[in-house]
């Protein structure tokens, strides 16, 4: 090969490597470790307490709408799915998930809010209210203590890619990617906040700075708009696409929902 | 045997660069007439709006509790570094390392997605990092 060709598919490869940024193969934190080691011991102690735990309101919410029968069909989520600590055990853990029949990628709160509107005949719950944020947070928490386990396989495969590309690209006016704080410096200090592997197995989490449970959603807008970058509407395909990556990168992980952030 | 020649060219490509990197480390010409101001530099230093460069850097000032230690301490900045190469650094810290965290402070293109309020714009003006320069020469060791 002549020695200009090859300089000319140098020219090309960087050319790639300057529009990526930086470099795109899926990377796992290694050790992986839980958000919740980063916290005080304060807030680490009110997460383990669930009697302290202020998140917990939100799940006793949620197990009194599971059995509330509700809309034009007067049905409760209960009179199909039964008992939650049975038939919802585990589910969390393999969310987002594809939706057979419609093929999109869907996150719990998408799943919830289909269940209410199409299943329930109900008006369908917003975003970040507290009757979502109620179900949703009682449907994670009997997956509680058990491994984070998506598939990325498949359908999925795309959805995967999509989310993988997200999370490496430098976004907004201080151009930065979620690589940039969640692989290359947590345990650092970014001003008064210790950096974390930037896991979404805590979510809906309770956070005191909100003093409220929140979704992973209002989590990632935070994280977008505190490098200056125009967050994404609620239950925007780009941040469900995000929370598959976000799962399969917390391989080893538990659900921790809802757990406890400053 | 067509990955070896990429791998190959992309290594050629890369150490091209790489010398082109080393080679230019300073910004000697100031981007403006008018000389930094160090009282306002530290202002636009410790913002939280403007610089916020304690969001990464240790500064010399005891009164500032929340003191990122992500980037190196600026202290002792000024006896480290000349004028230019700070000014090479905060206009656009890219160039040095395409993979800093350090956000390019004075270059607005290519930025994806920018928040309403900030489109177009670069996180200081020229002036502005004239200022900074101007502070982090006083901060010597
Ligand atoms: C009329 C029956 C019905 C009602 C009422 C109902 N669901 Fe469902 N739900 C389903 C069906 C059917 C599926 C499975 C859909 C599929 O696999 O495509 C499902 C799936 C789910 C899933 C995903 C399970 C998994 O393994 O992926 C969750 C979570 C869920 N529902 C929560 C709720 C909640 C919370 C409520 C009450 C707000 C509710 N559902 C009300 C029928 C119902
Ligand atoms: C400028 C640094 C920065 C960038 C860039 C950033 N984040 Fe964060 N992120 C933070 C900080 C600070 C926190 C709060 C402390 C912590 O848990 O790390 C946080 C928290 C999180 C959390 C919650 C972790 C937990 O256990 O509660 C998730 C999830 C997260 N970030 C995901 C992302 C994703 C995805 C992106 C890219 C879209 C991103 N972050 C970009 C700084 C950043
Ligand atoms: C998001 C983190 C971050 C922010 C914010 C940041 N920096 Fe940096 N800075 C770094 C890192 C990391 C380095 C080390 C070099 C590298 O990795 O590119 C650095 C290096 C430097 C250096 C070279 C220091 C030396 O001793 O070689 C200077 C000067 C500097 N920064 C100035 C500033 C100024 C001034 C601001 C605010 C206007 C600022 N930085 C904001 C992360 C940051």
């Amino acid at each position: 090969m002549l020695y200009r060709q090859r300089l000319a598919w140098g020219a090309l490869a960087l050319l790639l490597a300057a529009t990526v940024g930086v470099a795109q193969e899926p990377i796992r934190p290694d050790p992986v470790r839980s958000g919740r080691d980063f916290q005080a011991p304060e807030t680490r102690a009110m997460q383990d307490d669930d009697g302290a735990n202020p998140g917990m309101l939100w799940v006793a919410r949620g197990r009194a709408l599971w059995d509330e029968a509700v809309g034009a069909a007067r049905r409760s989520c209960a009179s199909c799915h039964g008992r939650a600590d049975e038939t919802m055990r585990g589910v969390a853990a393999q969310y987002p998930r594809v939706d057979p029949s419609s093929g999109r990628l869907l996150n719990l709160e998408l799943r919830i809010q289909q269940c209410r509107g199409e299943r329930q005949d109900a008006p369908v719950p917003r975003f970040e209210s507290d009757e979502l944020l109620a179900l949703t947070a009682y449907v994670a928490h009997q997956s509680r203590g058990m491994p984070v386990a998506v598939s990325v396989d498949g359908a999925a495969r795309p959805f995967f890619d999509a989310g993988r590309a997200a999370y490496f690209q430098r976004i907004g006016q201080l151009n930065l990617a979620c690589t940039h704080c969640h692989d290359a410096n947590w345990g650092r200090m970014l001003r008064g906040d210790r950096l974390s592997q930037g896991h979404g197995n805590a979510y809906p989490a309770y956070r005191l700075d909100w003093q409220a449970v929140g979704s992973l959603q209002r989590r990632l807008r935070f994280c977008n708009t505190g490098v200056r970058a125009e967050p994404h509407p609620f239950g925007a395909a780009e941040y469900v696409a995000l929370e598959l990556y976000l799962a399969w990168r917390a391989k080893g992980l538990t659900v921790e929902s809802p757990a406890v952030r400053r | 045997m067509r990955s070896r020649l990429v791998v190959a060219g992309f290594l050629a490509g890369a150490a091209l660069a790489a010398s082109a990197w080393a080679a230019e480390d300073a910004q000697n010409e100031p981007l403006t007439g008018v000389p930094g101001d160090a009282a306002r530099g530290r202002a636009v230093v410790l913002s939280r709006t403007l610089g916020n460069c304690l969001l990464c850097h240790a500064l010399p000032v005891p009164t500032e509790r929340f003191q990122g230690d992500i980037g190196p301490s600026l202290a002792g900045v000024g006896s480290r570094l000349s004028a230019g190469q700070m000014r090479y650094r905060i206009v656009d810290s890219t160039r040095l390392n395409p993979d800093t965290i350090m956000p390019a402070y004075h270059r607005a293109e290519g930025a994806v997605r920018v928040a309403g309020p900030f489109r177009g714009r670069p996180v200081l003006t020229a002036q502005e990092v004239e200022d900074v320069v101007a502070y982090l020469l006083t901060l010597r060791e």
